[in-house]
């Protein structure tokens, strides 16, 4: 059996800090935030790039972390849920409307849910309904059935979400 | 101050901490020199294991142990148990399936663990599993449930004829079988409930370290409820005492009843710590759970429906297949039975009802409850069947069930299968239903829809279901030395809000700002029992538990506040609107808060005090019987079979809303599974090999955003009359009503087209081959 390549050291800047690690050259940039920066709020749902639980912004564009190596965003610009938030102790009006309209049950999928809507607003400040749920049509969530995320998002951009 | 009463949107407590990435869920949790466990599984749906070669993976650099069925035998292990004892029709007990945590000389399906392997780190762990040599010789399997009973199928366990684990029965067969030969009509249908994956967004995983000077394992998982768990560790697995585990369920990114269960890794990273003298972790990957969490449903069902010329229902009796899996897990022979059968009658009269029920052994992963657990098979077979005698009597399907509803008038009701409903208003959800989904207007949208060339249709189910799980339940409420009020609960929280609703709960009762109350759940150490979340019990039995302990709460404070105010016990009286003792007819009074406080530091000083603190267990008497309305309307495209829902109506009476916020996502989230087990969730093993096709999201479909429609949900609150706060429980609600409604629309989509009865999940090819099939034939 072959030992593993040797550990290289990967510089990536995490919301805005530049932060190093000695790792694998094998290490996902999502085993990478959570493991060794300890930011285990991006999450890992599928680890095969298909439920978006661990999307981040990459330069400001929505990436999966689970199908990236750390080393291929070397010196580049990472922002994860833990830097969406306008300061300490307080919540972006996106992650406001999210607990308005009780668009998170068990959380797990937020993360990554947080991150394609920031993207989908910084993209589209009034998003239609269609529009929403194409945008989160690559994210799954098992608990909410998207509507009450589809009204967050509404909420955050100013529309009124009028369900039952 | 803030002050919240109940029956109120309130934002969720939990919110904020999930929304900036705070959640710590179990693969969060780094335990400090913690070593890492993979799993090897078998390859094989079945084959015997002639031996296992470990010593390549053991020089592989990083490797700390491999652990086989070797070693858990050394090691004097038991078993991860079934734990509901079944007795079949002729009086003999069900089939055991017994299972360590790793297969010892056969394995069963695929995915079955075989060796654990534990290293420095995961890669090296997963790296050295492929080092394990296993030799199988491999035997012929069936996955298949209705292959599997038949005579000459491959045995999945030599003592256990035609793969029949059980075979019970309940009802009156004598009396249903005379109602039928004087039947002026019969409706018979089999239908198939799909097997679906739970694929709760978190994957399971578990940690654990061990204390060799007291003996202790501590280990923390996303269970449903840490005592189950902690119970069967100790009881089945290790034969120690109880109080020598410590389980912590930290945040649980969903469960849906697939995380109440004791697990083979949760037992190996236990005895691996112990072995190791180190923590161990383990995390599934997604094709992993795919391949060891229980799976749900999984039933062929014959149903008959005995009518008279009224179209009255007579009786009604049932042969239910049930797919167990490869071994009987741990509440599962109780799903399709006693879970299953009691809702079998739902909103409706019958005279007798008699089911009988099979439990069906498979080399496939086990099956087990998922989000209803029995209650939406049943549903969906009823609701079925009355369409299909609606429609071979020529008579209109709502008016079918009208016919015979239970009448509001006639509550309390006991049921022909003796569940005793306490409350109930069917005909005015089902009207309620009606108007909102203008049923009465339909036929203009389907000339659109047909304009634009596209089959659309219209279905109705009314569903009722019934609340389970544990007996009693307890809480504690502790007023702490920070001046937080902690709420002590005996259930889980895997995403419902539960923290919410019970500060809701205790703040209405005792006046205390929401904000000063902390809920606390979880760890076994801390909390001496409870029941754990599943069959939507936590609100109406962990509620009782509130309510009684907040009686005593009050009860003490009295006496508190006597001493306090140098006045008569029964003088003082407590105004929960803003939580204050005084004494009668005067201005003297106290808050709860300082009350609290100052019994807390005299008691400290050593001087007599009158601590405010209490707990009390509840027993939960009744079940609840939650109901509903839903229709549904969907669209179909002829050309690709593709099925649209086009708009989705749900009247729920889940009793009393405490928090309809939460009451709404909780109906969104059972529907969206509904229709996903309708419409999506295909679980496909290949006949020949036994593999699970679809065992990754690329591959099994679950539900996205632009695949669900606007769910309009309206709530009709007909209190329970069984427990003080009128709740009846919202969890599972939504995934019980579904699948019927979306079904029966469906069927109503194709009826011109010849189609009868079509089996879930309605896939683009099954509806294209149903329109075209039809056609042809
Ligand atoms: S974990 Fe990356 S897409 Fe699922
Ligand atoms: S909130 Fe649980 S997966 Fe989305």
């Amino acid at each position: 059996m072959l030992a593993p390549p040797s550990p290289v050291t990967v510089e990536i800047i995490v919301n805005g800090t530049p932060r190093r690690a000695c790792v694998e050259p094998r290490t996902t940039l999502v085993d990478f935030l959570r493991e060794h920066l300890g930011l285990t709020g991006t999450h890992i749902g599928c680890e095969h790039g298909i439920c978006g639980a661990c999307s981040v912004l990459l330069e400001g564009e929505p990436v999966r972390a689970c199908c990236l190596f750390a080393l291929q965003v070397e010196g580049l610009s990472v922002t994860t849920v833990e830097g969406l938030a306008p300061a300490r102790g307080e919540l972006s009006r996106l992650q406001n409307a999210f607990c308005e309209a009780h668009a998170l049950q068990c959380g797990y999928c937020t993360p990554g849910m947080l991150i394609a809507c920031h993207d989908l607003l910084a993209r589209n400040p009034r998003p239609s309904e269609e529009e929403i749920r194409e945008a989160i049509g690559g994210n799954l969530c098992r608990c909410t059935g998207y509507q009450q995320i589809v009204d967050a998002v509404k909420l955050a951009s100013g529309q009124e979400a009028a369900h039952g | 101050m803030a002050k919240f009463g109940l029956s109120q949107p309130l934002r969720r407590i939990e919110d904020p901490r999930l929304l900036k990435g705070g959640g710590r869920y179990t693969d969060d949790i780094a335990l400090p020199g913690a070593a890492h466990g993979h799993v090897l599984r078998s390859p094989h749906a079945a084959a015997r294991i002639r031996s296992v070669d470990t010593a390549a993976a053991l020089r592989v650099p990083g490797v700390l142990a491999v652990i086989t069925a070797k070693e858990w035998r050394e090691e004097g292990l038991g078993e991860i148990p079934c734990i509901i004892p079944l007795k079949n029709r002729d009086g003999s007990e069900r089939a055991s399936t017994p299972r360590g945590a790793l297969a010892e000389d056969r394995v069963r399906h695929v995915g079955d663990p075989v060796a654990f392997i534990v290293a420095e780190t995961p890669k090296a762990a997963k790296d050295a599993a492929e080092a394990v040599v296993v030799d199988y010789e491999v035997l012929p399997s069936v996955t298949d449930l209705d292959a599997a009973h038949r005579p000459g199928a491959p045995p999945v366990w030599d003592h256990v004829p035609n793969n029949i684990a059980f075979d019970w029965e309940a009802g009156d067969r004598a009396k249903a079988d005379a109602l039928f030969a004087q039947a002026a009509h019969v409706t018979r249908l089999t239908v198939v409930n799909n097997r679906v994956v739970v694929a709760s967004m978190e994957v399971r995983a578990a940690a654990a370290e061990y204390d060799a000077g007291e003996g202790k394992f501590t280990l923390y998982a996303g269970t449903q409820g840490s005592w189950l768990v902690k119970n069967l560790l100790a009881e089945s697995v290790f034969r120690l005492p109880p109080e020598k585990f410590r389980v912590v369920t930290p945040d649980v990114g969903g469960g849906f009843g697939m995380k109440l269960y004791l697990y083979a890794e949760y037992a190996l990273v236990c005895m691996a710590a112990r072995r190791l003298g180190r923590p161990v972790k383990w995390t599934s990957e997604r094709t992993e759970a795919f391949l060891s969490d229980t799976h749900g449903r999984d039933n062929i069902t014959l149903g008959e429906l005995a009518l008279d010329k009224d179209g009255k229902f007579l009786a009604l009796r049932t042969r239910n297949y049930a797919n167990m899996g490869a071994y009987l897990s741990t509440f599962a022979p109780f799903i399709p039975t006693g879970a299953g059968t009691k809702v079998l009658a739902s909103v409706y009269d019958f005279q007798a009802i008699h089911a009988h029920v099979l439990g069906v052994l498979t080399n496939t992963v086990p099956v087990d409850a998922y989000r209803g657990a029995g209650r939406p098979e049943s549903n969906y077979l009823v609701e079925r069947l009355i369409d299909t005698a609606a429609r071979e009597l020529g008579m209109d399907r709502i008016e079918l069930r009208r016919r015979n509803m239970v009448p509001r008038s006639a509550m309390p009701y006991v049921t022909a299968i003796g569940q005793r409903y306490d409350s109930g208003d069917f005909a005015a959800v089902l009207d309620a239903a009606l108007r909102k989904a203008d049923w009465a207007g339909f036929p203009a949208r389907r000339a659109e829809s047909a304009r634009r060339g596209r089959r659309r249709g219209i279905g109705l189910a009314y569903y009722l279901e019934a609340t389970g799980g544990s007996p009693t339940e307890r809480a504690e409420i502790r007023f702490a030395p920070d001046g937080m009020v902690e709420v002590l609960v005996g259930t889980q929280s895997t995403g419902q809000g539960h923290e919410t609703a019970y500060a809701m709960l205790t703040s209405h009762e005792l006046g205390i700002p929401i904000d000063r109350i902390r809920v606390v759940q979880g760890d076994s150490d801390v909390i001496p029992t409870g029941g754990g979340t599943g069959g939507a019990r936590s609100l109406y039995s962990e509620g009782q538990a509130i309510l009684a302990t907040t009686a005593t709460v009050i009860e003490k404070g009295k006496q508190a506040a006597s001493e306090h105010l140098e006045a008569a016990v029964a003088d003082i009286e407590f105004t929960p609107q803003g939580g204050r003792f005084s004494v009668v007819g005067t201005d003297r009074g106290v808050g709860i808060l300082d009350l609290a406080r100052i019994q807390r530091e005299r008691a400290a000083k050593g001087e007599p005090a009158t601590l405010l603190d209490a707990a009390e267990v509840a027993e939960i008497r009744a079940h609840t019987f939650p109901n509903g309305c839903h229709i549904a309307e969907v669209e179909v495209d002829p050309d690709t079979g593709l099925v649209g829902i086009a708009r989705y109506i749900v009247v729920d009476d889940v009793g009393h809303a405490i928090n309809p916020l939460i009451v709404r996502g909780q109906v969104h989230g059972g529907v969206a599974q509904g229709i996903g087990q309708a419409v999506h969730e295909r679980t496909a093993y290949d006949p020949e090999s036994g593999q699970l096709l679809s065992a990754s999201f690329m591959d099994y479909a679950l539900p996205r955003a632009e695949d669900l429609p606007d769910i309009e949900v309206e709530l009709i609150e007909v209190p329970c009359e069984t427990n003080p706060l009128g709740v009846k429980g919202a969890g599972e609600a939504g995934a019980v009503g579904s699948p019927p409604a979306v079904m029966n629309a469906l069927v109503d989509a194709l009826s011109d087209d010849g189609v009868r009865h079509l089996d879930m999940p309605a896939t683009p090819e099954a509806v294209w081959k149903a329109i075209h099939g039809a056609k042809a034939a």
